[in-house]
């Protein structure tokens, strides 16, 4: 393997080589307006979690809604579509893209690969505060006249900017400026973090050294940076439909009777831009996720990952495979049906890839030493929900089995499974393993097992039984169901089941938050590697680590992030900068050793 | 201990969900079944998946918890095995795709000799027509609707005069025929779909789809809008009603052309003058 480390010696720690970096004077320049990626990630973590609890109230509203319809007189058929496509948008796009990539990649690249700090780090500021004005702009959309999009998340033309629909008059203007916000500050720190993990890595921090953390939010990244570009001129494109009578995505069309001034345009053109956007997407979350859990799992099964090479080529293949699966969300759109048997195909062989990852999390665990601590919860609660939600992808993703499914509650139950409960408790087991890192901490674990075990449970209790609500024919995004002909009166008694579930679940987020803010103060002081892993961020010489990361020199690496339990050893554990017991140790995959 | 009894009980749970469900397809209605037993052979692989996997972790979970003394193996790689799981789960995949795409197939070609029902969507309502004596659809445009053509057949296209059109959203459908669904919508995005047919399409306004069933038991069955199109898509809703021939027959008889729709009662005995049309 080449061995892809700039010049070995060039940039190592104290030689004139190493970047200068911007140093604060103020309490204002580092904290506020800083330019430390460590701080600008805690300030993408707590946005996104702060309009991340606005959804978690949506879902609350919605699922009151259809077990109890009526119970809440202020949830009208648009309210409603309002709150749906809000809580979409946000979870996908403002929580869960902005926690992993702008949370945990600020936090992690520059520690994991013995940086002092992101590469662009002016850049990296600018990138938050646009994420910010994203945000902002899109709670807007609450407070304007007529209120925020009621089009569904996925923003389909025609009915995205026809008269009748909720948020037509200024809901659809925010949701599609803030989109273009976020892409832009998206940019800015995407290339960033490609750069950084190109660039910026320490001596002897090979690619193929790298944990499978940096690897996941790396090609995501680049995942990202190729993807958005889809949706940014989509969303211009149907801006120009909105606010200038252009014709992009509007044929002919008599809405309640009267004709519009629109000819010629193809609502499926835009189903396809954003499905080049959007499936890439659920990879954009995913391939985090992969990372961060396959490195929880070894930490805390003091054990090697498993098939590490093949874990990183599992990770660029899916990422890769990701761009020509799109249109198996539009089987049943009206494109050409002939696309289906290709698409159909691409997507059953994605399976694979991803199949194997499960199978290396599971056998990391087999002869493991496997601790049960909170984050190993969580990544047991990972690999169970991925892999109801990923099997339920094979349904709709063989196009004819897709014919009935699509549209339903099964759609609704598998995406929440699998790119909801899925990557979210992946998020939570990495604050419950790398918060000891960020305060010097341990959060509490009595609140943290309460907190896994009845998000996991009550998560799954929420989705498992919503697929058969699908498999009966209940339609997704119906205000109400209760009177459909098919529909037995005890799917009326599961949506209640369901909507208790939900609201406890819900409750228990609260008990997490609290701990966050208790265990600032309270917890018990972690010291600087109370996992005792391996990985360079670990190894800092202060806890949390201070502007700069590593103190006179940065670390030198000698050998992978997975030397756990070596036969011989009295420790458990090697850490990627310690040079082993005779001094030259060879790197145990035999690579990059030099 | 307690962790790998609550995994087991996951996976031991959704089974028996699964089994006692009594939430599960309605009872099918269309030549569809082959849909029904590619859904069924899914559940059997993933199922079987699922269980394997998740009663693996717990076994795991129990037998290589932490105690002192213990040591995890060192173990980076296995080929062998990483090519076993690949294979494998590449012939279980394949197994799903193969039938999955000769269903599909069939799906989208539609039988010679099937007979053509066009559905119109638009907000919040249903519309059907059918070709009349000459066994032909006339051109349609959105461009044509009006009040009186609230479908849009263009009124200079002979072949759509004698056009069968069906308003209200109740359409009849005799048994055992195959018969062509062209789908067209005159506004948002909609979806004509039918359970117990397990069929479905999106209808985009400016183009038609389509797809084809063949009704296999007659019965009144409930027509849904599957995708989201405005405030009203939860109640867009309709019927088919799928009968004998002889009861569809005196159905089709009762309904109008779109000439009879067109020419008003006035003028109607006046019909006999050719190429008198209203003006529309």
């Amino acid at each position: 393997m080449v061995d892809l480390t700039h010049g070995g010696d060039g940039h190592a720690a104290g030689h004139a080589g190493e970047l200068e970096l911007y140093h604060p004077t103020s309490w204002v320049t580092k904290y506020v307006f800083s330019q430390d990626a460590k701080v600008i990630a805690i300030q993408y973590g707590t946005t996104a979690m702060a309009i991340g609890l606005v959804a978690l109230v949506l879902s609350w509203l919605m699922r009151i809604q259809l077990a109890y319809p009526g119970a809440l007189p202020f949830i009208d058929a648009d309210r409603y579509y309002q709150f749906i496509t809000m809580h979409g948008m946000i979870m996908v796009v403002y929580l869960l893209t902005a926690v992993f990539l702008g949370g945990f990649g600020n936090y992690l690249i520059p520690l994991m690969l013995g940086a002092r700090d992101m590469m662009f780090p002016y850049l990296n500021m600018l990138s938050y505060w646009i994420y910010l004005l994203a945000v902002l702009v899109l709670a807007a959309g609450f407070f304007v006249p007529g209120g925020p999009t009621g089009a569904g998340w996925t923003l389909y033309p025609p009915q995205a900017i026809l008269a009748n629909t909720p948020g037509q008059q200024w809901g659809i203007i925010i949701m599609l400026v803030s989109l273009m916000l976020f892409i832009i500050g998206f940019t800015m720190g995407g290339l960033n973090y490609v750069v950084t993990v190109l660039q910026g890595r320490t001596k002897g921090m090979t690619l193929m050294r790298m944990p499978l953390t940096v690897w996941g939010i790396f090609t995501a990244t680049v995942m990202a940076l190729l993807a958005f570009p889809a949706l940014f001129v989509g969303a211009v494109m149907m801006l120009f439909d909105r606010l200038f009578g252009t014709s992009f995505f509007m044929p002919s069309i008599i809405a309640m009777g009267e004709p519009l001034d629109t000819a010629g345009g193809s609502p499926i053109l835009f189903q396809h831009l954003f499905w080049f956007f959007g499936h890439p997407e659920v990879y954009i979350v995913a391939l985090p996720a992969f990372g961060i859990v396959s490195d929880l799992i070894s930490t805390h099964a003091r054990k090697n990952i498993f098939g590490y090479r093949m874990m990183v080529w599992a990770i660029v293949i899916i990422g890769a495979l990701s761009f020509v699966v799109w249109a198996h969300h539009m089987y049943v759109s009206g494109m050409n049906p002939g696309f289906g048997f290709f698409f159909a195909t691409t997507t059953l062989i994605i399976a694979v890839p991803t199949a194997l990852k499960v199978y290396n999390w599971v056998l990391t665990l087999w002869r493991g030493d496997i601790h049960f601590t909170v984050p190993m919860l969580f990544a047991l609660g990972f690999i169970v929900t991925f892999v109801n939600g990923g099997l339920t992808g094979l349904f709709l993703g063989n196009v004819v089995v897709d014919v009935p499914l699509s549209d339903t509650m099964f759609v609704v139950a598998h995406f929440h499974m699998v790119m909801g409960v899925a990557p979210i408790l992946v998020i939570f087991g990495a604050i419950y393993h790398w918060y000891p890192k960020m305060t010097g901490r341990m959060l509490n674990d009595a609140m943290g097992k309460i907190h896994f075990w009845v998000t996991f449970l009550g998560a799954y209790a929420v989705f498992f039984p919503m697929h058969y609500l699908g498999l009966l024919g209940v339609p997704r995004r119906y205000f109400e169901s209760g009177d459909i002909s098919f529909v037995p009166p005890s799917a009326h008694t599961l949506n209640e089941f369901m909507t208790i579930a939900a609201l406890i679940v819900g409750a228990a987020q609260m008990l997490f938050l609290f701990n966050l803010v208790w265990s600032l103060r309270h917890g018990k002081p972690s010291g600087g590697n109370p996992w005792g892993a391996t990985t360079l961020e670990w190894q800092t010489p202060e806890t949390p680590p201070p502007h700069g990361n590593w103190g006179a020199e940065r670390p030198v690496v000698y050998r992978w992030a997975y030397d756990y339990s070596v036969p011989g050893m009295a420790k458990d554990f090697l850490a990627q900068n310690d040079p082993g017991p005779g001094a030259a140790a060879a790197a145990p995959v035999g690579e990059g050793a030099r | 201990m307690l962790i790998a009894i609550i995994l087991a009980l996951v996976v031991a749970g959704s089974i028996l969900f699964h089994v006692l469900s009594p939430w599960w397809f309605t009872p099918i209605a269309s030549n569809w079944g082959y849909i029904d037993d590619t859904i069924n052979l899914t559940f059997w692989i993933t199922g079987a998946v699922f269980a394997a996997v998740v009663l693996f972790m717990a076994y795991c979970v129990w037998r290589f918890r932490h105690r002192p003394g213990h040591r995890a193996a060192y173990e980076p790689e296995n080929k062998r095995l990483e090519t076993w799981l690949a294979v494998v789960t590449g012939v279980g995949v394949a197994a799903m795709l193969a039938p999955g795409l000769v269903v599909w197939g069939q799906y989208i070609t539609v039988p010679a000799g099937a007979a053509s029902v066009e559905v119109v969507g638009q907000q919040w309502q249903w519309a059907y027509r059918l070709p009349g004596k000459d066994g032909r659809l006339g051109v349609a445009d959105t461009r044509a609707v009006s009040a009186e053509n609230p479908i849009g057949i263009d009124p200079n296209d002979p072949a759509g005069q004698d056009d069968i059109v069906v308003q209200g959203g109740e359409i009849h459908l005799p048994v055992g025929k195959p018969v062509a669904l062209l789908l067209r919508s005159v506004d948002a995005v909609h979806n004509f779909f039918v359970p117990e047919f397990r069929a479905k399409m999106d209808m985009i306004p400016g183009s038609v789809t389509y797809y084809w069933v063949t009704p296999t038991r007659t019965g009144t069955f409930e027509v849904l809008c599957a995708e989201l199109c405005g405030v009203g898509h939860p109640y867009m809703r309709g019927t088919v009603v799928v009968e004998a021939e002889a009861d569809y027959q005196a159905w089709l008889d009762q309904q109008q052309t779109f000439k009879q729709l067109t020419t008003p009662a006035t003028t109607s005995a006046l019909e006999t003058r050719a190429g008198a049309r209203p003006p529309l």
